[in-house]
């Protein structure tokens, strides 16, 4: 019963990728789309709280081209780019999908 | 894998009916079908076939009726969301006494029933929002 979650707003901006850090289940998986891939900086508000996730064993992934269209480059290693084939296998390998806007 | 996509953003106002749309390519190109496209709040500006976006920049609506095309996509756009915001279809402006209608080919206006059955048919569905 695992969830994909997908946040594509700004954690400078808006407190999603917080709330969704914060309730996200053991099992889960994060992506980050759009703005959301702000998220995937050091520099982020949400960093400590990310690592935190990350090291209980949810996977955050990151979108490669919404990266690309802010010049972003993932800092944070354990964060994974990846592209829409993937986004496509990940919505059928978690039984559903949250989005947070 | 039967897949809905329910798109809630406006083409140009933020990014939710560009990633919509690749996603849906990628699925489609990955062998999985599309059960439901459902255009919702505004959503429904991506079936107005007049936009006209300068021609050096992605044409979203356009691109969206090519795709329900070629893929003969089931495309639902809430009709309470539509009229509102002046996406309508020949029988309801003609209801309505509008003097025109702006609804690009492979949309059919309908109600919430239809995002209702596309969720109980779909293996997944997916919100795209604003």
């Amino acid at each position: 019963m695992s969830t994909l979650h997908t946040v594509n707003k700004s954690p400078f901006a808006d407190q999603t990728l917080q709330s969704c850090l914060t309730l996200c289940a053991n099992g889960d998986s994060i992506l980050l789309i759009e703005d959301g891939t702000y998220g995937a900086l050091t520099a982020a508000p949400t960093t400590a709280l990310l690592n935190s996730v990350i090291a209980r064993g949810i996977t955050v992934y990151a979108l490669g081209d919404d990266l690309a269209a802010r010049g972003l480059h993932s800092q944070l290693n354990n964060i994974t780019t990846i592209n829409y084939q993937t986004f496509v296998r990940l919505s059928c390998e978690h039984k559903t999908i949250q989005s947070w806007y | 894998m039967k897949f809905t996509l329910v798109i809630l953003g406006a083409p140009y106002s933020d990014s939710a009916s560009q990633s919509a749309l690749a996603f849906a390519q990628a699925a489609l190109d990955d062998g999985h079908s599309i059960h439901r496209l459902f255009f919702y709040a505004n959503g429904v500006y991506n079936a107005s076939r007049l936009a006209a976006p300068p021609q050096d920049e992605h044409d979203l609506p356009a691109s969206w009726t090519q795709l329900i095309k070629q893929h003969q996509l089931d495309a639902v756009v809430c009709i309470a969301a539509a009229l509102r915001r002046g996406v309508i279809d020949a029988t309801e402006a003609k209801r309505y006494q509008k003097d025109s209608n702006n609804i690009a080919e492979g949309f059919e206006l309908s109600g919430l029933g239809q995002l209702i059955e596309a969720s109980a048919a779909s293996d997944r569905l997916l919100t795209f929002g604003p």
